[in-house]
């Protein structure tokens, strides 16, 4: 089938992601990282699996990060998938802890609290 | 990245079954260091989690930066990042971002700084070069950040000034040692930019 003139086929990528994104490159600007993404309805058998996989795995808030790492998928693509699931209230996404020039002492006292557990 | 083979509805976390109240809210620090610092091993040192990798593909990022003549028409370029968390307490995550200070792409990756509370640059004395950048690019974009000296064995130990005066750092940044391996060391070197931070935020207050 191939010969060398062509370019390899990579099994790794098969599959372009605007397919998986639904054709809408608009990824929002709205998710940050670590952005929170908890699950507010059950997926059901008419979704795309990388939608369902998201209510499933964000029954447990999840960063973003975090489902784009477990759905191997890059970040934009990831955070175009939220905004679709955003709009139909199908998850939450809730925002990271506000950090100004300087973040709050009580945010930071908490976190040294917290490491010092560790 | 690998594209999962198996159902990508069966993807996701395990084992992670510890209920979080939906109020939680996500904080992140940046751990910044040039290639085999030991970044990835910092952050499984102190993550919950075994490290994840998110990656961006960055469209033109290296144009009029990087001039690669072996690949013609190439402009996009990935970027990978290797992260942990650690759960604070019950209202509060803490991500660790490891990123690689030598690649000029990932200051390319808006938000990777957005809302950091800080940043760990983390040094290895045989290759100090490396961070002259990373520091520069840091105090240009006003991150707050404390240098790590990661101990490996066979690294030239540095007096803490002289490797202050070499990476032309004020008094006040904090200069640690730490063992990337070590979970208590990559705590206290947590610990140290906390403390940093919470010394920037009282003198904020009182100006």
């Amino acid at each position: 089938m191939t010969s060398e003139n062509q370019d390899p086929w990579n099994e790794n990528d098969p599959v372009p992601l605007y397919v998986i994104t639904g054709g809408t490159g608009s990824a929002a600007n709205t998710f940050n990282l670590v952005t929170l993404i908890a699950t507010r309805s059950e997926p059901d058998a008419a979704m795309q699996p990388e939608q369902a996989a998201i209510l499933t795995m964000c029954a447990y808030p999840l960063s973003v990060a975090e489902v784009s790492a477990y759905l191997s998928l890059p970040f934009s693509v990831v955070t175009t998938l939220l905004s679709q699931l955003v709009e139909d209230e199908r998850v939450e996404a809730i925002a990271p802890v506000p950090v100004a020039a300087f973040p709050e002492r009580g945010l930071l006292e908490a976190v040294i609290h917290g490491l010092r557990k560790l | 990245m690998d594209y999962a083979s198996s159902d990508v509805r069966d993807a996701g976390p395990r084992g992670t079954d510890m209920p979080l109240p939906h109020s939680a809210r996500g904080v992140k620090v940046v751990i910044v260091g040039g290639f085999g610092v030991g970044k990835t091993t910092m952050v499984g040192a102190v993550s919950e989690i075994p490290p994840l990798t998110t990656e961006e593909t960055m469209t033109q990022a290296g144009v009029g930066i990087d001039h690669n003549p072996g690949a013609h028409g190439k402009n996009t370029t990935t970027v990978a990042m290797d992260f942990g968390r650690i759960s604070i307490n019950q209202e509060l995550i803490l991500y660790l971002f490891g990123t690689p200070g030598q690649e000029r792409f990932w200051f390319l990756w808006n938000g990777i700084f957005e809302g950091a509370l800080g940043a760990v640059v983390l040094v290895d004395t045989r290759r100090i070069e490396v961070c002259f950048e990373v520091i520069t690019r840091l105090e240009d974009r006003r991150v707050p950040f404390v240098v790590a000296v990661n101990t490996f064995p066979e690294a030239p130990h540095h007096p803490v000034e002289d490797l202050r005066a070499a990476l032309a750092l004020s008094e006040s940044v904090p200069i640690v040692t730490c063992d990337a391996r070590d979970r208590a060391s990559c705590r206290d070197a947590l610990l140290s930019l906390m403390v940093y931070l919470r010394t920037l935020a009282a003198a904020q207050e009182t100006v």
